[in-house]
């Protein structure tokens, strides 16, 4: 580890991996640094993602792929279901081999990388950049860096150390539970979401499959709304009623936040991404793709920064007006549309799913369901057209 | 106070992210609580995936 560096990194998920890869592409000296003792894992994610989302950052490598998605099935609580046909592909991927290849390809670009290594605090230099105290295994030290891009999840404490509140309100974030489950009886193709109140409140359950007879199955509840029980006291129930013979190969926990995104992504050489920075799609809890489309606008950015030796927030602002004008604006219609659904209750959910009785998955747009789901709030229904446009 | 049941913690971070106070911190293997500036919010309760976290009187506290 060396004294200096243009950009420090904070974190070796998706959306640290993404910036280091493109601001040492774009000629500046970079450092990611995880905490954990290897990248990728403890996985806490479904896995899900769509293929378009994916390729617009990197060529989708056939190895990451578990299993390929190309129909949905919304089931009701009394286990009506609606079966949906996407011209989209879905994937379920292996993200402990996603997680360390984004990590390998950073590192080809000329990315040092360090596990074991975690950010303790920061101080600013009278120059404008920042010192960085790290505990690299049993060592402090002081990295001196020019931009700190804070990549670390959803904790997000790195923000916090330069004065950003991130700390989520309960409505907004999903307490999640999920299990690998082995020996289940499903559709290998065939993503499922079960909505229920009893099941999931303000939340859903998913069933994403991952070949040879093994599912990704989770849930999460939202954190206003779980009545005094854990999502894996959910989780557990659900399971015994659905999946009683299910074995359970892997059990994770994790959180969603599901909000919009923070309302300031840059500060004085500092930049937010990711989960850190709340980008996550409020409605589905999907983070992967948009923690990777952050960090390749933020990569850009940070590196142009250098090069014009302007690392003030004016300057960085390029990052967060793209953010804001293209994914964030999608997604500030996403958190208007589940804010309306956590609300929903199981005998609307009811009414949905037999308002579409017996039609061909072909005929069912997830834009249609969506529409009746908000067809009491005249003004969201612009929202769900617009968003769903094309599915 | 906050009490956490090291036996069922999974590390996974979920409190952090709602306490308005910023007085948890992960580490890798560890997650260390600062009671002296805990407001008792109780949010990180809410949320936790397992049900690690308790509220208990300041007598209660076992040393570690
Ligand atoms: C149960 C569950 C299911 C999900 N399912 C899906 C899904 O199906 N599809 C989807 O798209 N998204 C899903 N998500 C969301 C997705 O996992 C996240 O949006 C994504 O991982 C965000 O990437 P990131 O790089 O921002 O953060 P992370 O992947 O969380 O990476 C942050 C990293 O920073 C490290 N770190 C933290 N603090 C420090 C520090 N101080 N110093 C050094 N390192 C630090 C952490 O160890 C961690 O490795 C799910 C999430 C959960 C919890
Ligand atoms: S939310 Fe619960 S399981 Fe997760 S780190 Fe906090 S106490 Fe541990
Ligand atoms: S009770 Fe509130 S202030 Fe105290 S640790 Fe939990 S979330 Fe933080």
């Amino acid at each position: 580890m060396k004294d200096r560096y243009d950009v420090l990194i904070v974190g070796g998920g998706p959306a640290g991996s993404t910036a280091a890869r493109f601001a040492a592409q774009n000629g500046v000296s970079v450092c990611l640094l995880e905490r954990d003792r290897e990248i990728g894992v403890p996985v806490r994610c479904a896995e899900g993602v769509s293929d378009t989302g994916i390729r617009k950052i990197i060529d989708i490598n056939p190895n990451w792929i578990a299993a390929t998605i190309k129909r949905f099935r919304f089931h009701s609580p009394t286990k009506k279901y609606v079966d949906v046909s996407s011209n989209e592909i879905g994937y379920v991927f292996y993200r402990r081999i996603f997680d360390h290849d984004l990590a390998v390809e950073a590192a080809k670009s000329g990315v040092e990388i360090f596990t074991k290594a975690t950010v303790c605090g920061f101080t600013k230099t009278e120059d404008g950049f920042t010192n960085v105290l790290v505990r690299y295994e049993n060592r402090e030290r002081t990295v001196q860096a020019k931009i700190v891009i804070a990549a670390d999840g959803i904790e997000s404490r790195i923000a916090r150390m330069a004065g950003i509140r991130t700390n989520l309100a309960l409505k907004d974030i999903e307490s999640c539970a999920q299990v690998l489950a082995g020996n289940v009886d499903i559709d290998p193709g065939r993503i499922d979401f079960y909505l229920s109140e009893k099941w999931s409140p303000g939340g859903y359950v998913w069933v994403f499959p991952k070949g040879n007879r093994m599912a990704n199955i989770g849930l999460g509840v939202n954190g206003s709304m779980a009545k005094g029980r854990s999502a894996s006291e959910y989780l557990n129930e659900f399971l015994d009623q659905n999946f009683p013979n299910a074995s359970r190969l892997t059990t994770i926990y994790g959180g969603v936040p599901v909000t919009t995104n923070l309302s300031r992504l840059v500060e004085d050489g500092l930049m937010i991404i990711g989960d850190a920075a709340h980008q996550v799609n409020p409605l589905t809890g999907g983070g992967i793709s948009s923690a990777m489309a952050a960090g390749k606008m933020a990569g850009i950015v940070a590196a142009d920064a250098i090069h014009c030796g302007d690392i003030s927030r004016k300057k960085l602002c390029t990052y967060e007006n793209e953010w804001n004008r293209t994914i964030g604006k999608d997604y500030r219609r996403f958190y208007r549309l589940k804010e309306w659904i956590r609300n929903m209750t199981d005998k609307e959910f009811e009414e949905i799913a037999s308002a579409f009785q017996g039609m061909a998955p072909t005929d069912v747009k997830i834009s249609s369901i969506f529409r009746m789901a908000v067809k009491n709030k005249p003004s969201l229904i612009v929202d769900a057209i617009k968003v769903f446009a094309g599915f | 106070m906050i009490r956490i049941n090291r036996e069922i913690c999974d590390l996974c971070g979920v409190c952090v992210s709602v306490c308005p106070e910023d007085c948890l911190e992960l580490t890798e293997t560890y997650l260390r609580t600062d009671n002296n500036i805990c407001i008792g919010c109780r949010f990180c309760i809410k949320v936790c995936p397992v049900g690690a976290l308790s509220e208990v009187e300041e007598s209660d506290e076992r040393p570690l």
